[in-house]
């Protein structure tokens, strides 16, 4: 039952709602019992003529009129009825928006909790993660738990109450009523719990056929071409309807079991009642009950067998309900970053140093190796490595989605661990290589981290990505919706729209992570022509596989296996042997070329 | 796409999507109406349950006397034994019409799935064909046959109590039924309301659910943004107005039911006070009012549960709008009735009257412009003798694929001929092509199963002799020989326990293993190691001898191998030639080679 207490956590402010909505379906199921009461009492005391019984039913019908005053006025009991009608309405109606408010506050708790959790995952975690199942969590088990909440648990309560309280109210109105009344109870309820511990087999069955199907629909969707190529259709459509009818046989044989118990219960919950009239016949006959009685226990019989007969079915949502939990608490249980500890905010001017980081995804597999060097504010380096030299590694650690294990860096002379993540963030902007934009129009994906941005603005940040003139050429302009995952832009165009929301930040620290990669050689330059001539220079770091990208940043450190094998600027690196040099020459002499050709002619 | 998520869902019954859905089933038009006579008889035997205790009350406990209870148990048994039978019955039933309609549906669906042409695919995002396959069709069955149930039930239920009251006693009938008419227009005012609120909350719902695909989708660019509070408020809003739209959809149910329940109870009060003089004045007997009383309680018992049918059938009818648009898509391409009877089609195909595949190929004025209206290919001209290779260079969007595509018939030309052997393949049925077709994806795609089955996928009847041989060619044998268990080891879902170069060359056998005439080859621009590259290289080199090939070319060595080079810019053949010619022209193609050229030796420098 720990999964019910974490679902508790979830219903802070609500808990107290949730008993009230009990309590109101405890209530209504009481004035419910009342109804039968008024109906057996009319009938044997005022229709007919039996004893009253009953202390205060006497002195209330005195109150009203008396006997023979009801006897003539039969309405009065009708508007009675109506009357604990409206009162049982009232009751249902608030027992269900309580509950519903219950539930629907808690499912938002969860709802905006995972979210979050979600987003403050570490990278790390992302990495890993497979986005179907995440979102099944977060949309069907969150369901399936609404629902539990909002009719299940509130219905079990109103049945255990009911349970007790309909028995109260027999045995004090016949005691060997009562045992016939309830005499297959237990048989009823011992059947459907073990019923449906051994129905979940065929559920099971009939969910793992499912599953199968779905892998071959989603193979043959994502392999069309192939499928077409190989002419394979009948195939496919053999091997489908295989998969289809497997489904479709397992899914029947658990219906056909399920409707197996309910015709099975319903029948002894019919012999229940036959018991019911039988008995209590025999009984009125031989003067020991009257007619009422009888009447009101046929009522009770109804109140109890059908919320039994229901309870195997509740147990085994309840256990539905149980796994949801499950499934989401793993979530909740992975550690999220902590982005506002209680460190510092220090003024960022943008002075980067690196003193022997050291950094390993895995242990003793060094990604970033004893790696010193230091950035002056204001001024560019460049990095430059084979991939895998650990490039996007820098990055990552300079941005803290991961932290270094061994060595320093500092910002501005303070330690970086000691400062606020988020202030990090927010001071060091980062171009991703593939950058994602959101369902939202162009203007909202460049004012993305600032909403409040004035528009002015957002055309400068544009204007300087070059990508502004592509913006206006769209029939909408800035206010052009971005397909999901940004579809409709080509990845050029996406790189200068995530340099735009990057750059309008003014981060003091910029950081491009092979953005250009996928923007044609001019507009590379135009836009550091740019970036350049702006006010406040920001410090820069450029990661790229272009030489003349690289070629005018103040330093230029080449990485490889985590290491710094050269570092310089153009001029000197080009005069040394190593890689740089190698890499000038590929792209800018045409030596190898002209022997390639001649190779080949 | 994605977006059509948010898509709002139709207001108005439409009928048109139930024709067509009635359609559908007719195979199963008999489960239906068996179905639905099941369900009567439950109705009606629930009705003759009062009946049972009105006997007991009217001649045992009134009459004071115990004659006829034998008689009377034995007939309750069987009424009930019968009504047990009833209940497996119609749940058997209802099931079996459901899995019956799903499975129907479904195998509709994806026979149409098979038959649609590429250009249906690159419109459809595969999650969006993925949900009409799966929920919407589940939805859509389950609600019909469990509709069909819960209608026929309350229907019979309610005609049945009323049968009943008319036949016990007229006048107390119509004092209890006057509350009908009411009960009639609270109905129609509140199902009205409730079907608007719940679909207000469908709609929200597509939302959260958009919003944490963007959520697990865009974690790195929120991070690096430090956009997680501003998220959060805008995801915050949506749950909020999913908590609102639900709370409010959940108070006018709620205000439904109480009336439902007043309601009954003026029902059972009329009854009561009129009923009551009646015993007293013994017009009728003790027995029958208590049967009254029961009956108006069992009258609007089943009301609530239409509403909620009627709701669910609302809700249903978005899903089966969206799985007809599949269903009934017309495809743009298909076999016309001489060619099938000549030649047979995907599903039987007349191998025999099939004239055998040279390969020579010949693109004639060829024009192709997407269905949007842009133009990739104008008037486009190529002739390919049989066995040469032929290299398609040029930049993303010049029209490569586009030429490939419409080679292997995945489009037609909007206007102009492809002749195969000189024959216009449009008068062959598709299989024609394909079947003659060996072809290489860029990203290899495998099924489930194992390696051998993945292999075999190429040709069904190929032996483990010409599996084997498939494999040596294209130099996959060896490291298949390593894994334990051999041919027989299972490559995973899509393929996803192999590495990527594996799962090139075992791409490449299948391809080859029915030894195709015509060979199309879009090469990888992933970057694989070293060692990989080099026996990938050696085998297309293998793979390509002999055929007419298309190759999408990417390797300056596949490029240079070829026969002819076909330099392509904007949908036109801008330089032709073979790599020596080319060169020397100095022109496009050389730019093109040179940057290449510093992209592989930038590669073997950077990794």
């Amino acid at each position: 039952m720990k999964e019910i207490k974490k679902l508790f956590k979830f219903m802070t402010g609500y808990k107290g709602i949730y008993v009230l909505a009990m309590i109101c379906i405890i209530l209504s199921q009481m004035v419910t019992i009342v109804s039968p009461l008024i109906i057996r009492t009319t009938i044997d005391s005022i229709i007919g003529s039996e004893p009253i019984g009953s202390n205060f039913l006497e002195r209330l019908i005195q109150y009203i009129g008396g006997r023979a005053y009801l006897r003539k006025n039969l309405w009065i009991i009708g508007v009675l009825l109506v009357f604990i009608a409206i009162l049982r309405g009232i009751l249902l109606y608030f027992r269900n928006t309580l509950a519903s408010k219950t539930a629907e506050n808690t499912a938002k708790n969860i709802r905006d909790s995972l979210y979050d959790q979600i987003q403050r995952l570490p990278y790390e975690y992302h990495v890993k993660a497979e986005t179907g199942d995440l979102i099944q969590r977060c949309t069907s088990d969150v369901n399936t738990i609404k629902r539990f909440l909002s009719i299940q648990l509130v219905e079990v309560a109103g049945s255990l109450f009911m349970l007790g309280f309909v028995s109260y109210t027999m045995f004090k109105l016949n005691v060997k009523m009562t045992l016939v009344s309830m005499a297959t109870m237990p048989i009823i309820f011992i059947f459907a719990f073990i019923f449906f511990s051994k129905v979940k087999k065929a559920f099971e069955a009939s969910d793992e056929a499912e599953a199968e199907l779905t892998t071959v629909l989603q193979e043959n969707l994502t392999g069309v071409r192939v499928v077409k190529a190989c002419a394979n259709q009948k195939y496919e459509i053999e091997k489908f309807d295989e998969k289809n009818k497997d489904y479709r046989d397992k899914t029947y044989k658990l219906i056909q079991d399920l409707a197996l118990y309910w015709g099975a219960s319903d029948f002894i919950c019919f012999i229940q009642i036959g018991l019911t009239i039988v008995f209590g016949s025999i009984w009125a006959v031989a003067g020991e009950i009257s007619l009422g009685t009888v009447m009101a226990f046929s009522t009770y019989v109804n109140m109890l067998l059908w919320p039994i007969r229901q309870m195997g079915r509740t147990l085994t949502d309840m256990g539905k309900a149980i796994v949801s939990i499950g499934r989401i608490d793993e979530i909740f249980n992975e550690n999220i970053e902590i982005l506002n500890g209680n460190n510092e905010k220090p003024e960022i001017k943008g002075n980067i140093e690196f003193e022997n980081v050291y950094f390993e995804y895995e242990k003793n597999t060094p990604v970033i190796d004893n790696i010193s060097f230091s950035v002056k504010a204001g001024s560019t380096v460049a990095i430059i490595g084979p991939t895998g030299s650990g490039k996007s590694s820098l990055v990552y650690l300079l941005a803290r989605l991961y932290d270094y294990n061994r060595g320093s860096i500092l910002i501005d002379g303070k330690e970086l661990k000691d400062i606020d993540k988020a202030w990090v963030r927010k001071n060091i902007g980062i171009v991703l290589q593939e950058p994602f934009l959101y369902a939202k129009t162009i203007r909202d994906n460049i004012k993305l981290a600032n909403p409040s941005i004035q528009d002015k603005k957002v055309y400068e940040s544009a204007k300087i990505a070059s990508i502004h003139q592509d913006i206006k050429s769209f029939d909408k302009g800035y206010d052009t919706y971005v397909g999901e995952r940004g579809v409709s832009l080509s990845g050029g165009q996406k790189q200068r729209v995530a340099i735009a929301r990057t750059i309008i930040n003014d981060c003091p620290i910029v950081v491009f992570d092979d953005s250009l990669s996928a923007v044609d050689t001019e507009t590379d330059i135009s836009i550091r022509k740019a970036l350049n001539n702006r006010k406040n220079k920001s410090t820069t770091i450029i990661i790229s596989h272009r030489i003349s990208t690289v070629s005018e940043a103040d330093e230029i450190i080449v990485l490889d296996n985590g290491r710094i094998i050269q570092r310089g600027n153009h001029e000197k690196l080009i005069n040394e042997k190593g890689l740089y040099q190698r890499l000038y020459e590929i792209q800018n002499s045409m030596k190898d070329l002209e022997e390639d050709i001649k190779l080949h002619a | 796409m994605p977006s059509e998520v948010v898509v709002l869902e139709n207001e108005k019954i439409d009928i048109t999507i139930w024709r067509n859905f009635l359609e559908l089933v007719k195979n199963h038009k008999r489960d239906f109406i068996l179905l639905a006579i099941i369900m009567v008889f439950v109705g009606a035997l629930d009705s003759v349950f009062p009946l049972f205790t009105k006997y007991a009350i009217d001649n045992f406990i009134v009459e004071k006397n115990l004659i006829g209870l034998n008689k009377f148990i034995k007939l309750f048994f069987i009424v009930i034994a019968f009504q047990g039978i009833n209940v497996y019955l119609f749940l058997a039933m209802g099931g079996k019409v459901e899995t019956n309609v799903s499975y129907d549906i479904r195998k509709k669906g994806f026979e149409k799935l098979q038959i649609l042409p590429l250009s249906y695919y690159d419109e459809k995002a595969v999650g969006w064909l993925m949900a009409r396959m799966t929920s919407d069709i589940n939805g859509i069955s389950e609600t019909l046959s469990w509709g069909i149930v819960d209608f026929a039930w309350g229907l019979a239920m309610m005609l049945a109590v009323v049968i009943a009251m008319f036949r016990l006693n007229a006048k107390l009938a119509l004092i209890a039924l006057t509350v009908v008419p009411p009960l009639a227009i609270a109905s129609a005012y509140f199902q009205n309301k409730i079907l608007k609120a719940q679909r207000e909350v469908r709609n929200v719902n597509s939302k959260i659910t958009a919003a944490y695909n963007e959520d697990i989708s865009g974690a790195m660019t929120t991070k690096t943004l430090v956009r997680e509070e501003i998220n959060l408020e805008e995801f915050k809003e949506i749950t909020e107005e999913m908590k609102q739209k639900s709370i409010r959809a959940t108070i006018v149910s709620s205000l439904y039911f109480p009336i439902i329940l007043v309601l009954g109870s003026i029902g059972t009060a009329l009854v009561l006070n009129s009923g009551g003089k009646d015993v007293i004045q013994g017009t009728i007997s003790y027995g029958t009012m208590a049967a009254f009383i029961a009956y108006t309680a069992q009258f609007f018992e089943p009301v609530r549960q239409l509403a909620v049918v009627f709701a669910e059938i609302q809700g249903a009818q978005a899903s089966a709008e969206r799985v007809f648009s599949l269903i009934n898509e017309v495809p743009d391409i298909i076999d016309s009735e001489d060619v099938v009877n000549e030649y047979g089609d995907f599903f039987t195909p007349k191998k025999e009257n099939w004239p055998e595949i040279k390969g020579e190929i010949e693109f004639r004025n060829v024009d192709f412009a997407y269905k949007n209206g842009e133009k990739v290919l104008e008037n486009f001209n190529l002739k390919v003798k049989p066995g040469e290779t032929i290299a398609l260079v040029g930049e993303t969007g010049s029209g490569k694929s586009t030429i490939v595509n419409l080679l292997c018939r995945f489009y037609e030309p909007t206007s102009g001929e492809i002749l195969i052997d000189g024959i216009d393949y449009k008068t062959m049925p598709q299989i024609w092509i394909h079947d003659n077709l060996g072809y290489v994806l860029q990203a290899p795609h495998l099924f489930s199963g194992t390696i051998k089955d993945n292999i075999k996928y190429g040709h069904l009847d190929a032996t483990d002799l010409e599996i084997i041989k498939a494999s040596k060619l294209v130099n996959s044998h060896n490291f298949i020989m390593k894994m334990e268990k051999g041919y027989d080891t299972n490559v995973g879902e899509g393929g996803n326990l192999l590495s990527t170069g594996q799962k090139q060359l075992i791409s490449f056998a299948r391809a080859i293993v029915k030894n195709p005439k015509i060979f199309v080859l879009d090469e990888a621009t992933s970057s694989i190691d070293t060692e990989t590259e080099m026996i990938i290289q050696k085998t297309i080199e293998n793979v390509l001898e002999g055929k007419t090939s298309f190759v999408i070319a990417h390797r300056l060595s596949t490029i240079k191998n070829a026969d002819r080079i076909l330099v392509i810019k904007d949908g036109k053949i801008i330089e032709e030639g073979n790599h020596r010619e080319l060169i020397k022209e100095k022109g496009y193609y050389y730019n093109l080679y040179t940057n290449q050229f510093i992209e592989e030796k930038n590669k073997e420098v950077l990794g």
